[in-house]
């Protein structure tokens, strides 16, 4: 019986990459708490990575159109990206409320080390299954 | 590698809020810089923020579906509000009509921003110290 990389780690891998690009965006939100006209941006995660886990495959997989052709991931999250819901809209058009992007950015943080826990177990499983103590 | 682009991110967040920083400081400073003429007299300084884009062409279509990576500073204007002239004929500086030019600083305002942007500059910290701790342990992946 072969090991296969996908079936033993599970949706783990996935958990933990969509993690990390969440990070960044909450990161961005942050980052421009005061810049005038921004709007804050999050991505759906469990949305995503529903559709990670069905098919292992992204909506934004890029068009194949000749037989030889590598099938592409495309790496920018503009098409996954969405729109906050503004509690408290201020007047220079910012939708940034610090204290709920520091909020989220915090349970991701937890979400994200929870994950990476999962994942990491599974490796671990891996190798003593490989060493058979 | 996604978490590298947090420290760039969040990097660009704590250089534009210790501008606004600095001008902050520059105001409050100058509060009191009388002069004899209007022209020479300061004026208030604020920063402009706007996000920054990671390829040249989304900033000139920057649309709601353009991604960006951190804060940038587009420039800093003076304070377009009208100074204030006081009738001080005492006053060293004072012109012929025996009037002195202060600065449009407005004092509580400045207090304000100050506050808003140390608490900003904060958090951005408090994001990349995050993103530091996530990075370290990605890397123990796999060690016992």
């Amino acid at each position: 019986m072969a090991i296969n990389f996908n079936n033993a780690l599970g949706i783990h891998e996935q958990a933990l990459i969509l993690r990390t690009r969440r990070t960044t965006v909450l990161a961005n939100n942050i980052a421009n708490a005061n810049t005038p006209g921004y709007k804050a941006r999050d991505i759906d995660f469990q949305a995503l990575l529903t559709q990670a886990g069905d098919s292992q495959r992204r909506s934004v997989d890029m068009a194949r159109t000749h037989q030889r052709h590598l099938s592409g991931v495309s790496s920018s999250l503009a098409d996954e990206l969405l729109f906050r819901v503004p509690t408290q809209p201020s007047v220079d058009g910012n939708t940034v409320d610090e204290q709920i992007e520091n909020a989220a950015f915090a349970r991701n943080a937890i979400e994200h080390q929870a994950s990476f826990q999962f994942l990491n177990s599974k490796f671990t499983g891996l190798m003593k299954a490989l060493r058979g103590e | 590698m996604s978490l590298m682009q947090i420290f760039d991110i969040a990097g660009t967040g704590m250089s534009a809020q210790s501008l606004r920083l600095n001008t902050t400081a520059s105001n409050m400073a100058n509060a009191n810089s009388a002069s004899s003429s209007a022209d020479q007299t300061y004026r208030a300084r604020h920063p402009v923020f706007a996000p920054m884009f990671n390829d040249a062409m989304a900033d000139v279509f920057a649309g709601p579906e353009s991604v960006s990576t951190g804060v940038r500073v587009l420039g800093v204007v003076e304070d377009a509000r009208p100074l204030q002239p006081r009738y001080e004929p005492g006053h060293p500086l004072a012109n012929e009509e025996g009037y002195v030019y202060y600065p449009n600083v407005d004092i509580v305002e400045e207090m304000t921003n100050m506050i808003s942007s140390s608490r900003s500059f904060q958090l951005n910290v408090e994001v990349m110290t995050a993103a530091r701790t996530m990075m370290q342990r990605v890397l123990t992946l796999g060690q016992q």
